[in-house]
């Protein structure tokens, strides 16, 4: 009887063990964050809360982060690196600092919006579109594809941030989708317009707003960012390009957990937490970008994902930001 | 005061581990990447940056050197209180100007509205190089004001009395007697107003000017090549050096009259002068302080409106306060030895010392994070992203700012003031305490001021190097505008301006002991 008792415990208290390894993990995190606090912090605080993982987290700037990450190697303290743009993702992963993601996280995001090698995977989405003054102009004034801006008529009408990764990786997937030549073409021939060069996507729909321009190329979400502050009477619109047009590529901000975590249990449940549909909506209804995940709602006032005629790439062809940086060098679109 | 040669060694070495560092990045570099680099554009670049540096220090010089004299020597109204209110714009982060400046002065921005609306004719275009000349200038006069209105407190009114009692109206005083003795100051504050200019890309890039650190910055940003980066990095170092070479010139080639006196000068009385004087004061105040202040409030109001909640940050505040005073304080000693080392042996040795150390000063602040981490993690990798690191970090890049207004007073301090002391009996250290110390004070002082509201704003170490979660309000005003959110940046912005004001209000209540 005493035996059976003691067995009996042994046996539950192993498998109580077992249980406690297999689901939950324990071990603190450190995350590197390329999105700043305002637009994952309190995601942060909820997965602490109800996982119980302590997570420490560094915010920075993405290409930032992805220099110390390189400059760190083997020693890096972090787990997870969450970064901006896939191209950062690309470059770590690239460093071979990045391990493999378990299918189960991967297969939740479209085959499109994740790495190939399973490195990292997307958190969000965001749309690339033209913001447009809604004082001047209807959507049908537009260019139909993103190569209309070329045109005479955009003469000193344009706005761009060719220092932004956003807009670099555009150009990334343009050379991609379709030639260096016709890249080239499409910075000569908007430079020879005369574009105003900004500092970020705010710059751009502040200065449509301000009219110092018509037209700027920009992401989605700055404008319903502008929006949510300062109400429907804010005379900038959003044009999504039609067409599969590289002018309407969705880039993804997204996370992979970095080669030397002893953490990687707790890592992966902080990125499965982000991939949760509670974490999906705050992305939507927060900062504005598109979940990833299916059959979670979009961000009011912008079309669903699945109309937004995005050209067919494969994101982790975007690492190439070196030959885009010397093909804007080299235009003079950079300095 | 004579340092062993393997201390003078050993000062050197902290500050040259990011050009250690930049040389062994750059040796990585492959050929056709160099090609990049070894164009004309990169030439036209540095040479624009050039012009910029050179405008912001006559700039710079045009309006820290008069209100350094009105603060220290006059008897202007409210000297303090000016004093403060033309300091603390040093503590708000350059893009924050910037922005603020397309805000109020930009083609469709508050006051060019307000002139056409009274059919005045429009304002020059805020964009391009006018437009960063105005906003670094404002971004950068307190170094020049701190650093002469150090050196003008302690300065021996007899030589100016002698002048004047040898027939010299107060103008030709001036400019025959007094100019030449605070030269030195006003070179050093004007040398790290130039590199400051140099090393910004924040304001720049919204002023949509192409500076040469602005293409270093791009080069890390858009390439994770470091090695690039790295080959742009040492060619402002090359800059760098040239730069400081000059101020050395400028700053020795006239030996300076080691004089200072221990009773305080007579305030010069303005008379009438004092409204043109209060004018110019509040002219400033209201170009580099109200400008920003009032952009910051209406961004607050309006967020505040759209029913943004009022965000109080006050462990930040605490972490911007804690960080700013080691700053201060660890510059404020190692300042001491370095400026005795640099001014009493001030041969070709020194001057090689001072170029590393304005080195560290001038390089964008990524680079000297990058660095540092590659060292830490080489060398005590277990004091990484320690708060330790972050203070010696912050040291490095600072240090210079300490040297300036420290060695403008030293200068001042007759040895043979030293060797009166000794010789009616005082020890060494006595000698120090009662003599050096206190002629010394206001340039520590004005050291410590300006690395103070130069750490509060800083951003690339404190996010790469400072221990992990560590939130300053300059953080969390990045965080908010970086992405767009003005209203919510609105409010630590605020508070790093009310923080930084009782901050310096209260380091110069400090300064006048003279008894």
């Amino acid at each position: 009887m005493r035996l059976i008792g003691l067995t009996l415990a042994a046996v539950v208290g192993l498998s109580l063990a077992a249980l406690g390894c297999a689901t939950a993990p324990t071990a603190a995190i450190t995350i590197y964050s390329g999105r700043t606090e305002d637009l994952i912090g309190p995601l942060i605080e909820s997965f602490k809360s109800e996982t119980g993982i302590q997570a420490e987290v560094r915010y920075g700037d993405t290409a930032e982060l992805a220099a110390l990450l390189l400059e760190e190697g083997a020693n890096t303290p972090a787990d997870v690196y969450i970064a901006q743009d896939a191209g950062a993702l690309g470059a770590v992963a690239g460093a071979g600092q990045l391990r493999a993601l378990p299918d189960e996280l991967l297969g939740r995001v479209p085959a499109a919006l994740r790495s190939p090698a399973g490195q990292w995977v997307g958190l969000s989405g965001r749309a690339r579109v033209v913001v447009y003054d809604s004082r001047e102009l209807t959507p049908d004034q537009l260019p139909a594809t993103i190569h209309g801006f070329t045109d005479e008529q955009w003469h000193g009408r344009l706005g761009w941030a060719p220092t932004n990764g956003s807009f670099q990786a555009f150009v990334t997937a343009m050379r991609v989708l379709e030639g260096e030549d016709a890249a080239r073409a499409w910075l000569e021939g908007v430079q020879a317009n005369e574009p105003r060069a900004y500092e970020g996507n705010t710059q751009i729909v502040q200065a449509v707003a301000d009219g110092e321009i018509d037209a700027g190329l920009v992401n989605h979400y700055y404008l319903l960012r502008f929006l949510a502050e300062q109400g429907e009477s804010f005379p900038v619109r959003n044009h999504f390009l039609t067409g599969s047009d590289p002018g309407a590529l969705i880039n993804v901000a997204g996370a992979g957990i970095l080669a030397p975590s002893d953490a990687e249990a707790s890592a992966r449940r902080f990125i499965d937490f982000l991939l949760q549909p509670e974490s999906q909506r705050y992305f939507a209804q927060e900062t504005f970008e598109y979940p990833l995940v299916a059959g979670i709602d979009g961000p009011a006032g912008a079309p669903p994902l699945e109309q937004i005629q995005t050209p067919d790439i494969d994101l982790s062809d975007l690492s190439d930001l070196q030959g885009t940086l010397r093909l804007l060098n080299e235009t003079g679109v950079l300095p | 005061m004579a340092a062993p040669a393997r201390v003078r060694r050993g000062a050197g070495l902290p500050p040259a581990l990011p050009l250690v560092y930049l040389v062994l990045r750059a040796l990585d570099v492959d050929r056709s990447a160099l090609d990049l680099i070894l164009r004309p554009r990169t030439l036209e670049v540095l040479v624009a940056s050039l012009s910029l540096g050179l405008a912001v220090a006559v700039g710079s010089i045009g309006l820290g050197l008069p209100l350094a004299w009105l603060t220290a020597r006059t008897d202007l109204p409210g000297r303090r209180l000016w004093t403060v209110l033309t300091v603390v714009p040093l503590a708000i982060p350059s893009y924050v100007i910037a922005f603020a400046f397309v805000a109020a002065l930009g083609p469709r921005g508050a006051l060019s509205q307000l002139l056409r609306d009274l059919g005045l004719p429009g304002l020059p275009s805020i964009y391009g190089f006018g437009g960063a000349v105005l906003v670094l200038t404002l971004a950068t006069y307190p170094y020049v004001l701190l650093a002469t209105r150090a050196a003008l407190l302690r300065f021996d009114p007899a030589i100016e009395e002698a002048g004047r009692a040898l027939g010299d109206g107060p103008l030709d005083a001036f400019r025959r007697v007094t100019l030449p003795l605070i030269a030195p100051a006003i070179a050093g504050g004007a040398l790290l107003a130039v590199l400051y200019a140099l090393a910004d890309f924040g304001a720049v890039a919204i002023l949509q000017f192409d500076s040469f650190a602005r293409a270093i910055y791009i080069q890390y940003r858009a390439s994770f090549d470091r090695s690039l980066a790295a080959i742009l990095a040492l060619m402002l170092v090359g800059v760098t050096f040239a730069v400081a070479w000059i101020e050395w010139r400028v700053r020795t080639r006239r030996p300076a009259i080691p004089l200072a006196a221990r009773r305080p000068p007579p305030p010069v009385r303005l008379g009438r002068w004092r409204w043109p004087a209060l004018a110019l004061c509040g002219a400033v105040t209201a170009l580099a302080l109200v400008v920003p202040a009032g952009t910051i409030l209406f961004w607050l109001l309006r967020g505040l409106g759209q029913g943004e909640p009022l965000r109080l940050l006050g462990s930040a505040a605490a972490n911007s306060l804690l960080a700013g005073l080691l700053a201060a304080l660890i510059v404020a000693a190692l300042s001491l030895p370095v400026v005795f080392l640099l001014v009493r042996h001030s041969g070709r040795l020194a001057a090689w010392l001072e170029g590393i150390l304005y080195s560290a000063y001038a390089v964008p602040g990524i680079v000297l994070a990058l660095a540092t981490a590659f060292f830490v993690l080489n060398v005590t990798p277990i004091l990484y992203q320690s708060l330790v690191v972050l203070v010696l970090a912050y040291a490095v890049r600072f240090l210079p700012q300490a040297i300036a207004p420290a060695r403008a007073s030293l200068v001042q301090v007759a040895p043979r003031l030293v060797e009166a002391a000794r010789t009616l009996g005082d020890s060494p250290p006595a000698a120090f305490r009662q003599i050096t110390l206190p002629l010394l004070r206001p340039g520590v002082i004005a050291g410590m001021a300006l690395v103070f509201l130069t750490t509060v704003k800083e951003l690339p170490l404190t996010l790469l190097l400072g221990p992990t979660g560590f939130e300053t309000l300059a953080t969390a005003i990045w965080g908010a505008a970086t992405e767009g959110f003005f209203a919510r940046a609105a409010a630590p912005a605020a508070m790093l301006m009310i923080l930084s004001g009782a901050t310096v209000g209260l380091l110069f209540r400090a300064e006048d002991p003279v008894r």
